[in-house]
């Protein structure tokens, strides 16, 4: 049961203002280029421009004897302490710095490091590199092709194929197609983009000759298992690094690889004993750094003639660039992707995915998304579509038709999830109305007679967050629990420190409103930190929406523990049995005489000044969670396009988006997620590509062609909410922030689609351009 | 990011400038806004040897109307134009173009002449000083030189600037009455380049019928093109669906688009069509208010 | 690659006479975050898209990273630590917070700039205008509607109108 607290106190579902704005607002957050140590230097990164290229040689005289060159690292000069090579977080491995070949645009090649970043930008130009051309593969389709070239000669396998990953029954699901009345299948690209948040990314590798401590400050999601990292990697005792990743610009999954640029910054912190400052351009962020999706997927649905699902076949290529980055959980290369069953109920799916090689920048991320979730989501709603328009039924009818009911919870998926909890009708029936459904479908058939093209698109998505329970979840062999730890101080305040890490998601305001809810200490008394790995509880880091549900929970264990003493310490105080005493918010009061109480702050006082015999002074706690499950939000997002037929501009009218996250720490953040998810679903959906020509050079490297939307494409959106609480989280919470990124874009799309279906229209790949729009209304003849 | 170094020069006047630049000829580059030149020196794709900062140069910004034309400074920003009640009232056109460049931040510092003098056919008041017949005034070590708009755009970042002259004015025959002007872009996103954008300043006679007629496409070819052709099919016709429409498709033909990431030359073609098409309807529309 | 000879800057910052002498090419970004060491405004990119860095130079925004130290000599600098007055919150600062009008914070500092001149230009501006007035700053974390509603709560604020109503983002509501 969850106690109301009151809006002073700021518990659960409070939208109490946000404690760390005030440093931000004010222009003194400290960002990783804002750190500034005495005798600091800077390094910057000579990169390749090929694609695939042997590497002759490397010349850094030049560069050297520039006056305010400290030195210039190679591979070769790495390779000597078994450095030029570095492990992913998929079990793949990943060059430093080249030696003997590159193979992408943009590849490191070199790190010159310089008394300033002026002289480091010109040093970088005067190392001479020699290249051999080699031929370039960058259709993932020709991958497998016998004369494809080798991209990856350091590996047993020659050939550029990563993994084959699947899951469900391939025999039973094919023998259901085979005798299927009914069947859609669409084929649907899921474009490479890229996370790009404001603040790239880079570290200040700080190497303490005096006392042989390292420290790096670097824009870290992940900051503990970083540290374990760099100690496997680089043969540092792992009790001599700290890992400080501080104020965060935004990280969405780009900030949870370890990048080339910062073991660079160490090696060269560690060679000059002076702290080294490597931080990347735009450029470099969106030309190297972990990129997200790039999914080939086709995904088919066998069905009754009334328009019942009985099954699900889906088929993947994913293209994993150059080196397997990806930062996927163990046992899953393609993440959580089999959740592609969705909201629906399909008795029977198969799933299979091949990853393979290209010589393109290495990855993939979870781009704000659960692991592979939002290419899974995307397909699953494109091609409930297709089988909409095949059936010649009603989208929102044939969802309805085939959700998985909500008495059926916790339900298992034909591809082995468990979801947790889940009411997808009541989300989808909320959005409708509130988008005013039946009156768009009559203005849509009025604009037709006239000519006029307006779409109403549906995305009713279910998401997996969360990872990850120990027994199947874990990155590089850590699992996937997280942490946290709490101390009450005597005058009633408290601190709490997490082995997660916000990167804007305020969790500086809702750890503390957690604490606040299960001890009743005001959220303004309640002190959070992140970040440091000196002083933080080990975690696992944030990203893929896990932090609520694995540290929020971890918060909540170890605020019931101290609850727990603090009924010992008030039971002592009040000269009674504990079984007599009742908890409210704050305080332990009688059962039947509420004015014997003790509130939490006078029991913390007792803790250090009046102990109870028996019990040890303090009150504090410590608690890693194994989540028991994953959580499944879900939610429906409904968009309404006009379209131009002039210009071939899509606008976006108007876009509803029900979300069900469980029960709600503070709803304007919430609210603000799901905001700025949406937004960068709208850049996927029409204007982002980070795309390779033949020879391999980068097209979108960079502000210019890499388009985010301004405040002036992005629409206002319009938010609602259903709570279906997850049973198995310790406050029925699940997480949400990636939400409006896995379940939109298949919303705009729908929405596309739909607006040119009478058409015949079935499908258009994203990014959904104006050009693309005005070519299918002069191939449909309908342009203006 | 980091640029490269260079020399600074900070002349005080116009001779002063024109001085230095016959004196470092090619190594040498005017900064005025250096909204188009930093970005380049940034890429290390522009690397002057001297940069020669203008900015402090008095009496080179000023929007007026004299001896029948509107004259524009050197260093007038396009926030200049933006807040001007005469470019509001009397040259929408030149408003229209002044508010799709780049973004606010940019404008404060963006100069009209140094959006014509890059040369990037991709930039937007070159059509418009197309369709509404300007003329550049150049100012040399030899004083000035008067340029017909025209003949200013030679090919792509190459223009009818000699070498050593700065671009001081811009001047702008004041439309007759009946006129009426507009500026359509369609760009990926706000800030961006246009993917095709097109001018239209047209006069109109007593029955309606088009008199004067300037219509310039941008960014569909390697320099601002004049649409000549749909220029002379309007001239003496009433500006009506029909007549806009074939105005759109002779501009269409006479664009050289080629396929890039804006688009592809088809799209580019189709998209001047209609843009000629409604930047006509508008400037009508604005000409018989 | 000789060194170039350096030049004198003297600039006012946020009320304060500050000079330092400069490579040519040091940009206006790099000078006030490094030299001045006010590190509120922000590099985001590296082809003058992002707006991260935006300052007002002579009572006008522009994009630091944009410009040459030495073109800001003799000026007058605004940043966004110069925002605040006697450890008094400017309304749109306020604004940000009350509003949620951040996330990360990365973008802030620029939008909070460029929110400032457009407020000193147009007191009491649309949606739409606003929109159009931050379209030179890129923020990934808020979607930009509570941006809006912050500019707006500033808004009414420094009007101090009582009378008018001010919009401000409902929690879970719609339009």
């Amino acid at each position: 049961m969850i106690h109301k607290t009151s809006p002073e106190v700021g518990g659960m579902g409070h939208s109490i203002k946000r404690k760390e704005d005030l440093r931000f607002i004010q222009g003194k957050g400290n960002y990783v280029d804002d750190v500034h140590l005495p005798g600091m230097v800077y390094g910057q990164l000579v990169r390749s421009p090929y694609a695939h290229a042997r590497l002759k040689s490397v010349n850094t005289d030049k560069a050297k004897k520039l006056p305010g060159v400290l030195a210039v690292i190679t591979g070769e000069d790495l390779a000597k302490a078994n450095l030029a090579w570095m492990p992913t977080l998929s079990y793949d491995k990943q060059m430093v710095l080249a030696t003997g070949k590159v193979l992408f645009q943009s590849q490191e090649v070199a790190f010159v490091v310089a008394e300033d970043r002026y002289i480091a930008a010109d040093a970088a130009e005067l190392v001479e590199v020699e290249y051999e051309e080699l031929p370039v593969l960058v259709d993932p389709h020709k991958a497998l092709d016998p004369d494809a070239p080798l991209l990856r000669e350091d590996r047993e396998q020659k050939n550029n194929h990563i993994f084959h990953w699947e899951v469900g029954d391939r025999q039973a699901t094919e023998q259901v197609f085979e005798k299927a009345p009914v069947k859609a299948s669409v084929h649907a690209f899921f474009p490479r983009c890229h996370p790009a948040p404001l603040e790239t990314c880079g570290c200040v590798a700080d190497f303490n000759r005096a006392t042989g401590r390292l420290t790096v400050y670097m824009t870290s999601q992940a900051p503990h298992v970083h540290r374990t990292v760099f100690a496997l990697v680089g043969g540092i005792p792992e009790n001599n690094i700290r890992v400080v990743s501080p104020d965060i610009g935004g990280g969405f999954g780009n900030k949870v690889p370890v990048y080339p640029g910062y073991v660079c910054a160490i090696v060269a912190s560690l060679t000059l004993g002076l702290p080294v400052k490597w931080i990347e351009t735009r450029s470099e962020n969106l030309q190297s750094t972990g990129f997200a999706r790039d999914y080939h997927m086709t995904a088919e649905i066998a069905a009754d003639r009334d328009g019942k699902m009985q099954a699900l076949r889906v088929k993947t290529l994913a293209d994993h660039g150059a080196f397997n980055a990806a930062a996927q959980p163990t046992k899953f290369p393609a993440g959580l992707f089999s959740i592609c069953t969705g909201s629906y109920e399909y008795p029977n799916a198969f799933c299979e995915v091949d990853g393979v090689y290209t010589n393109k920048a290495p990855g993939g991320i979870a781009y704000r998304c659960s692991f592979r979730v939002t290419e899974a989501a995307y397909l699953i709603e494109r091609v409930v579509d297709v089988l909409a328009l095949e059936l010649k039924m009603d989208p929102a009818e044939l969802r309805r038709k085939n959700f998985i009911p909500a008495a059926k919870f916790p339900y298992k998926s034909s591809l082995g999830w468990t979801y947790d909890s889940g009411n997808y009708e009541a989300a989808m029936n909320l959005a409708l109305e509130k988008i005013g459904y039946r009156q768009l479908r009559a203005e849509q058939a009025e604009k037709r007679k006239k000519g006029e093209l307006m779409g109403i698109g549906i995305s009713s998505f279910t998401e997996i967050v969360g990872a990850g329970p120990a027994h199947t979840f874990d990155i590089l062999g850590i699992k996937m629990f997280d942490s946290c730890e709490i101390r009450v101080h005597p005058t009633g305040k408290a601190m709490a420190r997490m082995g997660t890490k916000s990167q804007g998601q305020g969790h500086e305001t809702t750890y503390a409103q957690i604490v606040a809810q299960e001890l009743g200490i005001p959220a303004a008394d309640v002190t959070i930190e992140e970040g440091d790995t000196d002083t933080a509880p080990y975690g696992l880091g944030t990203y893929a929406s896990r932090s609520t549900p694995t540290s929020g929970a971890a918060t909540a264990m170890a605020a019931r523990k101290i609850r727990a003493k603090a009924k010992k310490i008030a039971a002592y105080l009040l000269e009674c049995n504990e079984n007599d005493l009742e908890w409210e918010p704050g305080k332990f009061y009688v059962k039947g005489t509420p004015s014997k109480a003790k509130t939490i702050q006078e029991i913390a006082f007792a803790a250090y000044t009046n102990i109870p015999p028996g019990l040890e002074a303090g009150l504090e706690a410590v608690d890693y969670y194994d989540p028991p499950n994953l959580t499944f939000p879900f939610g429906t997002y409904v968009c309404v396009v006009d379209i131009d037929k002039g210009t071939g501009e899509v606008k976006v009218r108007r876009f509803v988006a029900v979300d069900d996250c469980g029960n709600i720490i503070n709803p304007m953040i919430v609210e603000g997620q799901i905001h700025g998810g949406l937004t960068e679903g709208l850049g996927i959906a029409f204007m982002q590509q980070i795309d390779y020509d033949e020879s391999g050079n980068v097209q979108g490297g960079s502000f210019m062609d890499y388009l985010l939307p301004t405040a002036v494409e992005t629409p206002h959106w319009e938010t609602a909410k259903t709570c279906t609480p997850s049973p198995h989280h310790p406050f029925g919470a699940k997480g949400v922030g990636e939400s409006p990124n896995v379940g939109s874009p298949a919303a705009f799309v729908n929405a596309v689609v739909d607006a040119l279906s009478h058409l015949g229209v079935k499908h258009i790949d994203m990014p959904i351009t104006p050009a693309k729009v005005w070519k299918v209304l002069q191939e449909k003849g309908v342009a203006a | 990011m980091i640029p490269p170094a260079f020399e600074y020069l900070r002349p005080k006047t116009i001779p002063e400038a024109v001085a230095f630049l016959a004196q470092y000829g090619d190594d040498a580059k005017i900064l005025s806004g250096g909204q188009s030149l930093i970005p380049m020196m940034k890429l290390r794709i522009a690397r002057p040897a001297y940069l020669i900062d203008i900015n402090r140069i008095s009496g080179l910004s000023y929007i007026k109307e004299e001896a029948g034309f509107l004259k524009i400074g050197g260093l007038t920003r396009e926030a200049d134009l933006e807040a001007s009640a005469l470019i509001r009232s009397k040259y929408p056109v030149i408003l229209d173009t002044a508010h799709v460049i780049a973004d606010p931040q940019v404008r404060n510092l963006a100069t009209v002449a140094g959006n014509l003098a890059h040369g990037d056919p991709a930039n937007d008041h070159p059509a418009t000083m197309l369709a509404l017949g300007a003329q550049i005034v150049a100012t040399g070590l030899a004083g000035e030189r008067i340029i017909p708009i025209e003949e200013f755009f030679l090919s792509v970042f190459s223009t009818g600037l000699k070498p050593g002259e700065i671009l001081t004015e811009i001047r702008v025959p004041i439309p007759p009455p009946r006129s009426g002007g507009a500026y359509l872009k369609l760009e990926r996103k706000v800030g961006d380049f246009a993917t095709a954008a097109a001018a239209a300043q047209i006069a109109l006679d007593g029955k309606g019928a088009v008199q004067k007629v300037g219509i310039g496409l941008t960014n569909v070819g390697p320099t601002p093109i004049k649409a000549r052709k749909a220029e002379e099919f309007l001239r003496g016709k009433k500006v009506d669906e029909a007549n806009a429409r074939q105005a759109g498709q002779l501009a269409a033909e006479e664009a050289q688009p080629s396929s890039d990431l804006r688009g592809p030359a088809e799209y580019k073609r189709g998209l001047v069509k209609e843009l000629v098409k409604r930047a006509l309807s508008r400037a009508v529309e604005r000409a018989e208010a | 690659m000789a060194k170039t000879a350096e030049q004198l800057v003297r600039v006012t910052v946020n009320g304060r006479e500050r000079q330092a002498s400069v490579e040519p090419r040091l940009l206006l970004v790099h000078f006030i975050r490094e030299v001045l060491q006010l590190t509120g405004t922000h590099v985001g990119c590296d082809t003058s898209h992002c707006g991260a860095c935006t300052v007002l130079l002579n009572g006008k925004t522009v994009k630091s990273c944009t410009m040459f130290a030495v073109q800001a000599d003799g000026g007058e600098l605004l940043t966004v630590e110069g925002l605040s007055a006697n450890g008094q919150l400017h309304p749109l600062q306020e604004g940000f917070k009350e509003e949620h009008g951040l996330q990360c914070g990365f973008c802030t500092p620029g939008m909070l700039m460029s929110s400032y001149a457009l407020l000193r230009n147009n007191p009491r501006p649309s949606e739409e205008e606003i929109r159009w007035g931050i379209s030179g700053n890129l923020c990934r974390c808020t979607g930009y509607q509570n941006i809006v509603s912050a500019v707006r709560y500033a808004a009414a604020k420094m009007a101090n109108d009582k009378t008018a109503p001010v919009e401000m983002a409902e929690v879970g509501g719609t339009r």
